[in-house]
């Protein structure tokens, strides 16, 4: 890989940067995830996040709200470096930062209504009244007004999904991350999805980090993409940018799909059957 | 791999029991690290903002305590009774079953009344504690409490501990008066002292010192249940497994943490 693609993209002018990160390093145990990596992700945008399983996303997006710490490297979020930060300080951090994961992650002991309101039951000192309008409306911004007194296990897997996100917004926050918003959604419902994502870029200037699998859904909502490719960054750049990129290795990423969907019964097959024998010659 | 010399046996049984002995030192340190952790959002936590919620420690009661009285009870008088019968059994050889009251008064209220309520409340509440946290470790909810800026220490781990804490004491007082209770029916029906009897002899056989010694260390087993349990649950990997794996362990980790603290309290009691 060339040095080139390392060093940090130049924000787009005029738009200040929201994180900043440096020489990102990491590891679980002695295993080094991600090896130095460098990106700014400036106000307003949304930076959609790609690359093979295990190539470190999650890690790298948990790193990007504070929720783990580097080996080495530093991370500004909003002007405040993580290894700065207090106890306090973190706390209203946090305030500022949005997340919807993967698989929604809400409080199954609470109703939806519950698991929105949360945050401002802890952050704030509104009256149930007033929290309850305002959990209302953003469930109203996700399409699941009235569903507020379900219990999270009523929900279907999209709806989950949604009432995370309004969990995720209901502090107003400057952030908003999301881990695989589409995996494991129908594409209608993953398309709904990729629409809230850029009316909540639209409607309230937030900024948006998104890691995803999907191309499709990628090209549509982002303004930058990253591609994490065994703890290195491949790429940084617009969505024209990565289509025209001449480099090899990242064309085979974006074809990759269309390559698999080619592969005949007996070629896969083969193909089975070689992997099995290649581990097991490891095993030994 | 295949180039590195084999380690001999020696080797690698030191080599495990070093392992093992750095693995255990460090669950103990997380242990501490979470009791100071717990009293520090307790004392502090209002001061920035993240107060403990009654409201949380108020169900935790409900769910270690209250929920519990029912086969605490049961099994208190089981015991009870069973004291009573084998007592009067034993004490026949010397023709001696009047004295029947000392044994069991004693053994209730010092030993099995803490221990079998402690068993219980680690069986329903040890598992469930680390179950209902390694559930949400791997669903991810932690994290999202995390990133909410909600201390998960604060909002799920101290409400639990201070019921736990309350309440095991609490039904270990319930279950010695159960227990002395079936153990005075039994030695009505036996040898026809009548209830009100045997309990004057109790309660003039009994100091309070004995009641303390029962009652204190049930409040630790409840401190031990309560902790066991969560580092449990937070060291959950992997899916629904883990959490299964984190259950079980979790529950056979404090009754043995029971066992072995209750045998330590017998004997500084009786040095
Ligand atoms: N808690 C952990 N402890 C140890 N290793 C971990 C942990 N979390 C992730 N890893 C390892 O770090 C690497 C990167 O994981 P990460 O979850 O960031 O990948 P990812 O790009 O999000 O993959 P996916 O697309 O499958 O979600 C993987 O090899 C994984 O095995
Ligand atoms: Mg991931």
């Amino acid at each position: 890989m060339s040095d080139s693609k390392q060093k940090p993209t130049p924000p787009a002018p005029q738009l200040p940067t929201v994180i900043e990160v440096r020489d990102l390093v990491t590891h679980y145990g002695t295993r080094q995830i991600l090896n130095g990596i460098n990106v700014d992700i400036v106000q307003g945008e949304i930076m959609v996040i790609m690359g093979g399983s295990g190539s470190g996303k999650s890690t790298f997006l948990r790193h990007l709200m504070a929720l783990q710490m580097p080996t080495s490297g530093t991370i500004k979020i909003l002007g405040n470096d993580v290894w700065d930060l207090s106890q306090k300080d973190l706390f209203g951090l946090r305030k500022k930062l949005g997340v919807a994961f993967q698989a929604g992650a809400l409080f199954s002991s609470m109703t939806v209504g519950e698991n929105i309101m949360l945050p401002l039951y802890e952050h704030t000192k509104l009256d149930r009244l007033t929290m309850q309008i305002m959990a209302r409306m953003k469930l109203e911004v996700v399409d699941l007004a009235g569903f507020e007194d379900l219990m999270p296990s009523e929900l279907s897997g999209g709806m989950v999904k949604r009432a995370a996100v309004a969990r995720a917004i209901i502090m107003d926050p400057r952030i908003l991350f999301f881990d695989e918003p589409s995996a494991g959604l129908d594409p209608v419902v993953s398309s709904q999805l990729d629409d809230l994502i850029l009316r909540l870029r639209d409607a309230m200037g937030m900024t948006i980090c998104v890691v995803t699998h999907e191309l499709e859904s990628a090209f549509k909502i982002a303004d930058r993409i990253t591609v994490l490719d065994k703890g290195d960054i491949l790429f940084i750049g617009t969505v024209d940018e990565l289509k025209k990129h001449p480099s090899e290795r990242i064309q085979n990423l974006l074809n990759r799909r269309s390559e698999e969907a080619e592969i005949d019964a007996d070629e896969y097959l083969r193909r089975l059957m070689g992997e099995k024998l290649e581990t097991e010659g490891m095993s030994r | 791999m295949s180039e590195r010399a084999k380690p001999n046996a020696v080797f690698r049984f030191f080599d495990r029991l070093g392992r093992l002995s750095v693995a255990g030192l460090e669950e103990l340190g997380r242990y501490g690290t979470l009791l100071v952790e717990s009293f520090y959002w307790l004392i502090f936590g209002h001061r920035i903002g993240q107060p403990v919620r009654i409201g949380a420690f108020f169900s935790e009661m409900m769910e270690i305590g209250v929920r519990a009285i029912g086969i605490v009870g049961i099994m208190a008088a089981a015991i009870g009774a069973m004291l009573a019968i084998q007592g009067i059994y034993s004490l026949k050889i010397f023709g001696a079953e009047g004295h029947v009251v000392f044994g069991v008064a004693f053994s209730m209220v010092r030993e099995f009344a803490p221990l079998i309520t402690g068993i219980l409340v680690a069986g329903r509440s040890g598992s469930a504690l680390s179950a209902r946290i390694g559930t949400m470790k791997i669903n991810q909810e932690i994290d999202a409490l995390e990133v909410m800026g909600i201390n998960p220490v604060r909002f799920l781990v101290v409400p639990s501990l201070l019921a736990a804490l309350i309440m095991v004491p609490a039904l270990t007082f319930m279950s010695m008066i159960v227990g002395l209770w079936a153990a005075g029916a039994y030695v009505n029906f036996a040898l026809g002292m009548s209830l009100a009897a045997f309990l004057d002899q109790t309660i003039s056989i009994l100091s309070v010192n004995d009641l303390l010694h029962g009652l204190g260390k049930s409040a630790i087993f409840g401190l031990l249940i309560a902790l066991i349990g969560v580092v449990n649950g937070f060291m959950v990997k992997g899916g629904a497994e883990g959490v299964g794996k984190a259950t079980t362990r979790a529950v056979v980790q404090c009754i043995s943490a029971i066992v072995v603290t209750d045998m330590l309290f017998a004997l500084v009691a009786t040095l």
